[in-house]
């Protein structure tokens, strides 16, 4: 168990900046998630980390030490992939008790650790089977218990889930999100799966073209978008753009290009700027068409015309039509909409966050 | 009415034998050759039947047909230089296509063209030009000028095998050793080698083969002082047809073996699990 730093490095590909300044301070024991689309940077600053490539720039510390210039073997990591790399000619206690033999253990001491690293992802009695003879999720157990059997001081999961069908990449994110609790690793986790960063990670730094768009709580990145990148990246997401009109409290009135007015939350705008609104889908809230009230405070009402409804199981997918924004909306699907209709809706403005158009 | 699967298995049984011919046909044409001490167009089958014609080539019995040899000598001067041909080939084509497949050498792809050089030519004109700077090496009509010579030409399979065996383990499985703690050295020891083991095994084996059975470069390079087998067979198959047979079947039965031998280790447990 260690910290880790990231001392501002920088990583080249020829002349693509991979990594661009990148500053990142993980604290004993926590979970970082690095998230981000395809060549954002995730995976070169993880090789960074585990020290199969070595940043142009700046300096990587495990704990007080340097490791810039250690190989890899000698950093006390513990290593994750998306395809599992279980070695196919040995056995799966070969495969764990590889590491320890080189760190020399007894055999006594090395039999005890690999029954309980089996224990912990719950693969007990498996030793003596090949990885070929094991499913994904079970050969990706074996990944973990690998990387756990060494109490490494940084555990770097790289895509671990990606190769693995939906529903057992739901069951697995809880259970890695468990065993790094209970070992108290300090981990590096790579994704590009937003939900799968909302749910196992302590802190998740959202990663475009080699830089931090916004670092933060899954709570705070969800609810507190920097800019719109972080805000598409997270889920489904409408964009309402305008410029300020002024403040009115804690909120902030914005006015759209065809004249809508909407309020939002948002923080040192003066009027002029351009901004959006960022509107989630769960954040439209559809008014039965009996109880439209117009007397009502008419602050974020708007009458809109349904494009496109789509039945997705629990839920109907929207596509919502007012002046000339596009919203994406979810209704309720015992109560169905149907495209032509038209219809109120209600954004509260304390979930919605205005944030500066770039 | 005729019956469909009737047909499909007449079918299938007749394209066996077909088959069956093509590949025993000419062993058994061989085998009926090496043993046939009396043979007179137009009897289909020899008249008289011996094993004399072996004796005398292995040199067990005198011999004063024409075109006889005794064979011994120049098996073993194969063999010789088959087993040099392939630990200096392995020894250049490990490290070669190691390097080849796993590091961003500049040219790699030039240099891996170049191996296959010796092969891309008709060859009578490489060796006859080949033969001219050996003259001057003083390597002509000498055994290392005709293992050169094999080398040579033995790289061929030795780099392309070996380097689209070592491109065939994928990098996380190393990388996946250094991290629990191997060094390069013994993560390729205990990792890419066990990896690697049955491709450069076939690899190695197409290169002894590859020597045994060498003819043109040797005929070049190594006349009039070197004969190696496939040599001796030329140069008695004028003559005798027994003689060429005997040999021809004893330069067969490295190859079999070997194939056979291949054909166990590729079926071996863990290569079905590679890349998984």
């Amino acid at each position: 168990m260690s910290t880790l730093l990231l001392d501002h490095i920088d990583k080249y590909y020829g002349k693509t900046k991979a990594v661009d300044h990148l500053y990142l301070d993980v604290k004993e024991g926590e979970l970082v998630t690095l998230l981000g689309p395809s060549g954002c940077g995730k995976t070169t600053t993880l090789r960074c980390v585990s020290g199969f490539l070595r940043p142009d720039k700046g300096d990587i510390y495990i704990g007080k030490r340097k490791v810039t210039d250690i190989p890899p073997e000698k950093r006390g990591i513990g290593l994750v992939f998306q395809n599992y790399a279980l070695w196919p000619h040995m056995t799966v206690f070969q495969n764990l008790a590889f590491g320890l033999q080189l760190k020399k253990f007894q055999k006594k001491d090395i039999e005890q650790k690999v029954g309980e690293a089996l224990a912990t992802v719950k693969l007990e009695g498996m030793e003596e089977r090949y990885p070929r003879q094991l499913s994904g999720g079970q050969q990706q157990r074996v990944a973990l218990a690998r990387a756990l059997v060494l109490e490494p001081d940084i555990l770097l999961l790289d895509e671990p889930l990606s190769n693995l069908d939906a529903l057992l990449r739901e069951q697995m994110r809880f259970e890695i999100a468990e065993l790094q609790k209970r070992y108290g690793i300090t981990t590096i986790y790579v994704t590009h799966d937003q939900t799968e960063a909302m749910v196992i990670s302590d802190r998740i730094v959202v990663l475009n073209n080699g830089k931090i768009m916004q670092e933060g709580s899954p709570v705070d990145i969800y609810s507190k978008p920097a800019n719109k990148f972080v805000a598409g990246f997270m889920g489904t997401t409408s964009f309402i753009e305008g410029s300020v009109q002024g403040n009115l409290g804690k909120y902030v009135q914005l006015q759209t290009n065809d004249g809508l007015f909407i309020y939002g939350i948002g923080e040192g705008f003066k009027e002029g700027d351009r901004a959006s609104v960022v509107v989630r889908p769960e954040n439209i809230g559809i008014i039965e068409k009996s109880s439209v009230s117009h007397e009502e405070d008419a602050k974020n009402i708007f009458k809109v015309s349904v494009l496109r409804a789509s039945y997705v199981g629990e839920v109907i997918d929207y596509k919502f039509k007012v002046k000339n924004t596009i919203l994406r909306a979810k209704g309720d699907a015992k109560r169905p909409l149907r495209s032509g209709d038209t219809v109120t809706v209600y954004l509260n403005p304390d979930e919605l966050p205005i944030i500066r158009s770039d | 009415m005729i019956n469909r699967r009737v047909l499909k298995v007449t079918g299938e049984i007749v394209l066996l034998i077909v088959s069956f011919l093509f590949l025993f046909g000419p062993m058994v044409s061989l085998f009926l050759w090496s043993i046939a001490e009396q043979w007179y167009w137009p009897s289909p089958l020899p008249q008289r039947v011996g094993l004399d014609y072996w004796k005398q080539a292995l040199g067990l019995q005198k011999s004063f047909a024409i075109g006889a040899v005794s064979i011994v000598p120049a098996f073993f001067l194969s063999l010789t230089i088959a087993l040099i041909t392939v630990v200096v080939c392995m020894a250049i084509a490990i490290p070669a296509g190691y390097a080849l497949a796993k590091y961003k050498i500049p040219f790699g792809g030039i240099i891996l063209f170049l191996f296959l050089m010796p092969k891309a030519f008709p060859q009578q004109p490489v060796f006859v030009n080949l033969l001219q700077s050996f003259t001057r090496l003083r390597l002509a009509g000498s055994i290392p000028g005709v293992i050169l010579v094999h080398i040579l030409v033995g790289l061929v399979f030795g780099v392309w095998i070996t380097n689209a065996t070592f491109k065939s383990i994928p990098p996380e499985l190393e990388e996946a050793a250094r991290s629990v703690g191997a060094n390069g050295f013994k993560t390729f020891l205990r990792i890419t080698l066990p990896l690697a083991a049955p491709g450069l095994f076939s690899s190695a084996v197409f290169v002894f083969i590859t020597s045994l059975d060498e003819f043109t470069g040797t005929f070049f390079i190594g006349l009039p002082f070197v004969h190696t087998l496939p040599l001796t067979l030329y140069s008695s198959s004028g003559y005798n047809m027994q003689f060429a047979s005997v040999i021809a079947i004893i330069l067969l039965i490295p190859s079999i073996f070997f194939m056979v031998l291949i054909q166990r280790i590729l079926k071996a447990e863990y290569v079905g699990g590679m890349g998984g």
